[in-house]
């Protein structure tokens, strides 16, 4: 009888200690690029070296497709450990509906709103008292990239308002390049779109269509321009612009064959794995625009709910780590980011990422991108017109700002 | 002559087939629980959602058909069902030709045949998602087909649907019929293997073409065969979301997106349930409305000879 129950109780004891050791923490994200590659390895890798909790990678292409896929898993009630989204208002009604891990306790222990830089980044994660997500970088999306040699090569000069880029990009086709390496994806089409709305206006233009919902502002002259401007970029992309990924688009400015790709502070991260100096090889615009403004958008990771407490303890070290000095510092210099802290030393900011600090110390050159104030499904509506008007030229200026001002009309 | 047979069949065993009654509702059982439950319940709790505002979650805050009237205003939609209809009516034509045809050629007591049988369906073993980025690859100007044959000389060879709005819907339409039409293959194959060898006898004795055969005397014994096939790849028309996925993403612009697509867009992404779920009720009504009946007159109650 003694020896049963003892040998039950050695029995339940191991198991409890395997269930102690061996949490593994599933991780959905996109980044799947070269350089996005090495970033998100160094916080596997950092996370497996802290215990026996595990890192399991779970990598999807493009960001629409890699948040369909946590949704669906947290929907149906297979929830990863932890889930990347944009800092925005894609996981609002995860956190409605108390699907998510309340991160308050970590986060008052480490004094999270004390350090966190700007404080803002932290607002999509903060509902009701509680804290739901942790931003783990800046990323600022308006950016011009150019080969340098290209342009010497042409004999013009970088542009750095859309004005310039239009004058200049009918001789750089004639030189035989292509002016504008372009990636035809539905996000990245709709962020050229906001990059030349902002480079068009300003700040308060902005703001009274994404957040005021202003559908005056929607249908005015300012945004007709805004439409006229992006249409003419169309002639100076290549055919094989459809569905091209951003990476590969840049990799056509790496290689010279384009002059320049508007995309995010990200691409920096690809000029960097491929050798390339700043500012001598490459160059980067902020804007293009007579006065710069940069979004501060970036990644958050939410960590979903659950019944496991080992797995909820290695979730909260997970948090911990991804905001601990050196681990912002290792994965922002491989990543091409800004870190959400102050306090860790960028040793290897180069010349481009300079460019940046500064503007982000400027208050007023800093704005709140747009899916912070609209819903994903206004987001959705937006992209679909946008995507559409690049793809079908015969579609009117006047045609695409009724529907635009329609969809700000109607938007949450 | 049937009815005296079920009669006396009646007559004879009455008990039994009272037994066999029970026993086979018995088996079929789980199977109607799980077909009312998954289907009725399932798809009603959809065509409800579909007059409520909900948002990611399911709610109960009733807009009427609000829903649908932004759904039929929606440009993406419009052109979603318009590219199904193209893409549906074509797939399922070119399907059954080349099916038919290579069932035809297989037919000819050729060498190989099973080495053939393999390589027409080895396609269709091969998932959407890789058969979408195959072609994807294959379609690309730069690395692809059009890239290859340029190189070998034909300069002004042109081949990259994909890259164009108006095409790529066409790209699509190749790679879904080359994965499927093996498909169709097989089942052709079973049909003509399945038609008596008297009746070639009897054609060859009247002097009729092969193709004559094949066309006005096989065709039409092969009815059944030819239903399967089409429900089968109508089936799959419906749905298509996973090919539209890997190959373009439903892109150029909007150019090749799909119903099926444009509701999982929105209950997942977009965290627009009520719209996806009005989307799912209007790609249910053509196939309620159309393929029940049909279905119903060509197997629930056979037509009278």
């Amino acid at each position: 009888m003694m020896g049963k129950k003892l040998f039950a109780a050695t029995i339940g004891a191991g198991f409890m200690s395997a269930s102690v050791q061996a949490a593994d923490v599933e991780v959905i994200h996109w980044w799947t690029s070269g350089g996005e590659q090495k970033a998100v390895t160094v916080l596997a890798e950092e996370y497996n070296k802290l215990g026996n909790d595990k890192w399991v990678d779970t990598a999807v292409a493009l960001g629409e497709n890699a948040r369909s896929l946590t949704m669906q898993r947290i929907l149906g009630g297979d929830a990863p450990g932890a889930a990347q989204f944009n800092t925005s208002r894609q996981f609002e009604e995860l956190i409605e509906e108390g699907l998510l891990l309340d991160l308050t306790p970590v986060a008052e222990k480490e004094g999270w709103k004390n350090f966190i830089r700007p404080s803002s980044i932290l607002n999509p994660c903060m509902k009701d008292g509680g804290i739901y997500c942790v931003p783990v970088n800046i990323h600022s999306n308006q950016w011009l990239w150019t080969n340098k040699k290209v342009f010497a090569d042409v004999g013009v000069k970088e542009p750095h308002t859309w004005e310039e880029f239009l004058t200049v990009a009918p001789k750089i086709q004639a030189a035989g390049y292509i002016p504008l390496a372009f990636g035809g994806q539905g996000w990245q089409e709709r962020h050229v779109f906001d990059v030349v709305m902002i480079g068009m206006t300003d700040e308060k233009f902005w703001n009274s269509v994404w957040k005021d919902k202003d559908p005056k502002a929607a249908s005015s002259d300012k945004m007709r321009k805004v439409f006229e401007t992006f249409g003419a970029l169309r002639q100076f992309t290549d055919a094989g612009a459809p569905g091209r990924n951003w990476n590969d688009a840049t990799n056509m400015v790496i290689t010279g064959k384009a002059a320049a790709q508007v995309m995010g502070d990200w691409a920096r991260g690809e000029f960097a794995a491929a050798g390339k100096v700043a500012e001598v090889d490459y160059g980067c615009i902020p804007g293009p625009a007579k006065r710069p403004s940069l979004t501060l958008g970036g990644d958050a990771f939410i960590f979903p709910k659950s019944s496991d407490k080992n797995l909820e303890a290695a979730q909260m070290k997970l948090a911990s780590m991804m905001l601990s000095p050196t681990i912002q510092a290792k994965f922002n210099n491989t990543k091409g980011s800004l870190p959400v802290r102050a306090d860790v030393d960028l040793d290897v900011a180069d010349a481009c990422m300079k460019k940046g600090l500064a503007l982000l110390d400027d208050p007023k050159a800093t704005i709140t991108p747009a899916n912070n104030y609209i819903t994903e499904d206004t987001n959705g509506q937006v992209q679909d017109l946008v995507s559409t008007f690049w793809n079908e030229p015969s579609m009117s200026v006047d045609t695409a700002l009724s529907i635009f001002k329609g969809i700000i009309e109607d938007a949450e | 002559m049937e009815e005296t047979m079920v009669t006396s069949a009646k007559v004879s065993k009455p008990r039994r087939t009272k037994r066999v009654q029970i026993s086979s509702l018995l088996a079929s059982a789980p199977m109607a629980i799980v077909a009312i439950g998954v289907f009725v319940v399932c798809v009603g709790y959809s065509v409800v959602l579909s007059f409520t505002k909900s948002r990611l979650f399911p709610n109960f805050n009733w807009v009427g058909l609000d829903q649908y009237e932004r759904l039929w205003g929606t440009s993406r939609w419009i052109v979603s069902v318009e590219n199904l209809f193209l893409y549906g009516v074509l797939f399922i034509a070119l399907c059954l030709v080349s099916g038919f045809f290579m069932a035809v050629f297989l037919d000819q007591k050729v060498r190989f045949e099973s080495g053939f049988r393999t390589l027409f369906l080895y396609p269709y073993a091969m998932s959407l998602v890789v058969t979408g980025l195959v072609w994807q690859w294959m379609m690309e100007p730069s690395l692809g087909l059009q890239n290859v044959v340029q190189r070998m000389g034909w300069e002004s060879f042109e081949f990259a649907p994909l890259v164009d709005p108006q095409y790529a819907i066409y790209g699509v339409l190749i790679a879904a019929v080359w994965q499927s039409s093996g498909l169709v293959m097989a089942l052709m194959l079973a049909g003509l293997r399945g038609i008596d060898g008297e009746i070639w006898k009897a054609a060859r004795v009247d002097g009729i073409p092969t193709w004559r055969t094949y066309l006005f005397i096989v065709l039409p014994m092969m009815r059944p065969v030819m239903i399967t096939s089409v429900v089968l790849l109508a089936v799959g028309v419906v749905r298509v979301y996973d090919l539209i996925v890997a190959q373009t993403g439903g892109g150029p612009g909007m150019s090749t997106e799909m119903p099926a697509k444009f509701v999982i867009d929105h209950i997942t992404a977009r965290g627009n349930v009520g719209l996806g779920m009005a989307a799912a009720t209007m790609m249910l009504l053509p196939v309620l409305l159309v393929i029940g009946p049909w279905i119903y007159r060509e197997y629930v109650r056979p037509t009278k000879h």
